[in-house]
């Protein structure tokens, strides 16, 4: 019988700085349009573990196949092209570029010309910032140009998107947005949110990984995650075996 | 200002340029225009190093090696072939080549933008040092002989495509000369509004992104390094035609100094810019020279210094800040706020494609 | 035999100028990541203010030892003072301004002095292996080598100040939370680094021909050096001009010195690309 290849799979995934293990042998697999937060506190491995499946570090050791298709190593446009939507910690974003040709750049590879236009005008409605499409990225908020890098992910229609803290720094209004635009993207595609805000990840979890010590603690649906005490306790700093 | 008006402008004073570059030999001395010549082909060279750096993020203390190497390849091939045609392209696809190799070099190897300068300068010394040890017979391409230290003399000029026996006038030079800066500086245009053009530019705003968006960065530098290479190359046969001469001083690292700032005095970020730094400051350098009181390189160290540290953004984009205020344009309040964020929050890189 | 010992005297020689003429700049890059274009005119401000100052009747040894790092030291500083400071943080631009710097110095040095090239004679006197002719002048300079390198590690190590300056140089933000002015730190590294700098142009005085644009010549191999060798001051850098002086030397025996060059600039391209972080970040991470 035929095994139903998951949409994201890490096995032994390893990631040694030095003598610092930040991933400890990691397996970790994401089923299609699934939504999953990983939590875990400071120097947890978190995002080590997210830089990997971006390309933006190569692992130590272990594999990672997307779609049964390897990606370990791999140069991060690679990655992209595969169709792996990446948005990073720091918005990285043109910011001596308008909005609108931000999102241009991202919606081109996927688009024929014709097609171009509507997309970008698609996008702009969708993050909100249609009244704001020819402003210089650099004189936008710093929530506006959250979004402006949500909307270039989108616009690349990736089937994975991995968000890096994508409420980091938002008022509570935009907090609140965020959440409904993550929760219908979800729809139609999986994503991966690293996350601190517990309140926002109320809003959007189904099923979370915590992460401590470079290595999986607890993987579960989030109710029972925020109830578990080694959970809490991690986050308190106190010793727990992982 | 509304795009329909900007483009009729612009193809306005393309028009007033070229009458411009027509008219000159008529009412100028031969002296004048022969300087004149030689400011174009500098000028040339400037957009190189102006496209590579101000649009593509790629800072080459170097810019002479390609500029000498295209100086070389026009005149050995014009030696060999006796004909300036062959010679011409080859002075355009030898850089290019060097170029590539190079470029495959720096930018697949990951070098840091910082180290780049290094290497690119390094390379200049390298080529510098090659060639000036080339005097004596046995250094030689075909019939030319390399010539070391003194150089090649009499190195054939342009002449008529494919025909050797009809060598262009000084005002025939002129024109050329005059032509291929327009001409470049048309490509360059052309090039940043399309959307390669964009892609070099978003590449330089933010690597990340662009890879993250699938863009291969690397790639993207890289021929961006080539055409600069390439144009330099040309500006190197337009000198070589100008002094009918070649020597290893072509690779000489004051001349990358110089290029520099040319570009830091007319604009980084800007085509226009550079290529009246240029004529600026090869203007100065030439008429210091005839005199005694003050020295070339205190000079331009000083003009140097002075526009790094007081006008950063350099001639041009000052000048077109100080219209664009004096000229009260109905434009729209949000825009206007940009703008001036836009030019402070973006220092020295602003995005525009001038 | 004989000309083996001389092979390796010039090795030596070849590694101990490179060094000393790149620890200032090691220094420099190390602590506040300047890109000190004008490198090359502290060397030979260094060689003017020892020539200057022998031909005035100075002693050699107080001229090239004590007035040529102290004179050029005194330039760093008020060199710091007026334009350095505005240009932390800004990498291209304190390359573009360092460059101007270095033009505007050669300018004021041809302006006073003009263009004929000065010397003073090498002290110590020379010594046969052999067939062959060395001078203990190359000695003089390995030792000095070794003792600059004692200097800077004793001081670095042992000293308040070295505390301070390598903390700095590791942690601004966070040295400046515990009361240290990092602009001061900066300020007096500066003039320090000037200063080894000066003393290496005036230790190199008696054995290169002096001119305003000498410099020129020392940029580029004083840079690749210091990149070469990586964050590392002393160990980076001591690896990183062995090897590019024992290259150059070494090549220039066997082909030509105009040649030797060239390996050296070649190896030199070579090892970055293979190093990207310089050799420091390979062999010596965390070291000194």
């Amino acid at each position: 019988m035929a095994e139903l290849v998951p949409l994201l799979k890490a096995e032994h995934l390893t990631m040694r700085f030095g003598g610092v293990v930040a991933n400890d042998d990691i397996t970790f697999t994401l089923d299609e349009m699934e939504l999953r937060c990983l939590i875990g506190p400071n120097g947890a491995g978190k995002s080590t573990f997210f830089k990997t499946l971006t390309g933006q570090l190569v692992p130590t050791s272990g594999a990672i196949a997307f779609r049964g298709l390897p990606i370990a190593g791999k140069e991060s446009h690679q990655i992209a092209r595969m169709g792996i939507g990446i948005k990073t910690q720091v918005p990285n974003v043109f910011n001596g570029l308008s909005v609108r040709e931000n999102i241009w750049l991202a919606v081109r590879r996927r688009a024929t010309p014709r097609q171009q236009g509507p997309a970008v005008n698609a996008v702009l409605e969708m993050i909100r910032l249609t009244d704001h499409a020819d402003r210089i990225v650099a004189t936008l908020a710093h929530g506006q140009r959250q979004w402006v890098e949500i909307g270039m992910v989108l616009a690349a229609e990736p089937e994975l998107i991995l968000l890096d803290e994508p409420a980091a720094g938002m008022t509570d209004e935009e907090t609140f947005h965020t959440a409904a635009i993550i929760r219908e993207i979800n729809q139609t595609r999986a994503i991966i949110v690293v996350e601190h805000d517990m309140e926002f990840i109320k809003q959007i979890a189904k099923k979370v990984t915590v992460f401590h010590q470079g290595r999986v603690l607890v993987e579960d649906t989030v109710s029972k995650v925020l109830a578990d005490q080694r959970v809490r306790d991690v986050y308190l700093g106190k010793k727990v075996a992982a | 200002m509304p795009a329909r008006f900007r483009i009729v402008a612009q193809a306005i004073a393309v028009l007033l340029a070229m009458v411009a570059i027509a008219a000159i030999p008529a009412g100028i001395e031969l002296f004048t225009v022969m300087q004149l010549t030689l400011f174009a082909a500098m000028a040339v060279l400037a957009l190189s190093l102006a496209f590579i750096w101000g649009f593509g993020g790629i800072l080459s203390f170097g810019q002479t090696a390609f500029f000498g190497l295209g100086g070389y390849a026009y005149a050995v091939a014009a030696i060999n072939f006796q004909d300036s045609t062959p010679a011409i392209l080859l002075a355009i696809v030898v850089p290019a080549l060097f170029a590539a190799v190079l470029g495959y070099f720096v930018f697949f190897g990951r070098i840091s933008d910082v180290y780049l300068g290094v290497i690119t300068l390094t390379v200049t010394l390298i080529l510098f040092n090659c060639v000036n040890s080339t005097s004596g017979e046995e250094y030689h391409i075909g019939k030319a002989l390399l010539g070391g230290f003194n150089g090649m003399p009499s190195v054939p000029t342009f002449n008529m495509p494919f025909d050797p026996s009809q060598v262009l006038s000084p005002e025939q030079s002129w024109y050329i000369t005059a032509g291929a800066l327009l001409a470049v500086f048309l490509l360059l245009r052309l090039l940043l509004a399309l959307p390669a053009g964009r892609v070099i530019v978003a590449v330089r705003e933010n690597e990340v992104r662009a890879s993250l968006l699938g863009y291969d960065p690397r790639l993207i530098k890289c021929l961006t390094f080539i055409l600069g290479g390439a144009i330099a190359g040309l500006a190197g046969a337009l000198y070589v035609n100008w002094g009918a001469f070649v020597s290893p001083t072509i690779f000489s690292l004051s001349l990358s100094a110089e290029i520099i700032i040319w570009i830091t005095v007319g604009g980084l970020g800007t085509l226009l810019g550079p290529i009246v730094g240029c004529v600026l400051i090869e203007y100065i350098v030439a008429n210091i020279g005839s005199q005694q009181l003050l020295n070339s390189n205190l000079v331009l160290g000083a003009v140097l210094l002075v526009f790094v540290l007081l006008l950063p953004k350099g001639l041009v984009p000052t000048a077109r800040d100080l219209l664009l205020r004096l000229v009260p344009a109905p434009r729209p309040k949000v825009e206007r706020l940009d703008e001036t964020l836009s030019s402070q929050a973006a220092p020295p890189h602003p995005a525009g494609a001038e | 035999m004989a000309i083996y010992v001389i092979l390796a005297l010039d090795v030596l020689n070849g590694i101990a100028s490179l060094f000393l003429l790149c620890l200032g700049l090691a220094i420099i890059f190390g602590m506040m990541k300047i890109i000190n274009l004008a490198h090359g005119e502290f060397v030979m401000l260094g060689a003017y203010a020892t020539v200057i100052s022998a031909n005035a009747g100075v002693n050699i040894w107080i001229a090239m030892l004590v007035v040529a790092p102290l004179f050029v030291g005194l330039m760093g500083l008020v060199i710091e003072r007026c334009l350095i400071r505005f240009l932390y943080g800004r990498l291209v631009d304190s390359m573009l301004a360092t460059w101007g710097l270095s033009l505007l110095i050669i300018g004021i040095i041809t302006t006073i002095f003009g263009n004929t090239q000065q010397g003073v004679p090498t002290p110590l006197g020379g010594f046969s292996i052999g067939a062959y002719q060395s001078s203990y002048y190359t000695l003089f300079l390995a030792g000095m080598a070794l003792l600059m390198m004692a200097v800077v590690y004793g001081v670095m190590r042992y000293t308040r100040f070295g505390l301070i300056a390598r903390a700095t140089m590791q942690n601004p933000a966070m040295a400046a939370t515990l009361g240290v002015n990092p602009a001061r730190v900066y300020m007096s590294t500066f003039a320090v680094g000037a200063a080894v700098t000066g003393l290496a142009g005036g230790l190199l005085a008696p054995v290169s021909g002096i001119t305003p644009g000498m410099g020129g010549a020392y940029v580029a191999k004083a840079f690749m050096t210091v990149v070469g060798g990586g964050a590392a001051i002393l160990s980076g850098t001591m690896s990183a001009a062995s090897l590019f002086g024992a290259v150059n030397q070494l090549g220039a025996y066997f082909t030509t010195p105009v040649y030797g060059e060239v390996i050296v600039f070649t190896t030199a391209i070579v090892l970055i690309r293979l190093l990207p972080q310089g050799i420091s970040d390979r062999f010596f991470k965390g070291n000194l």
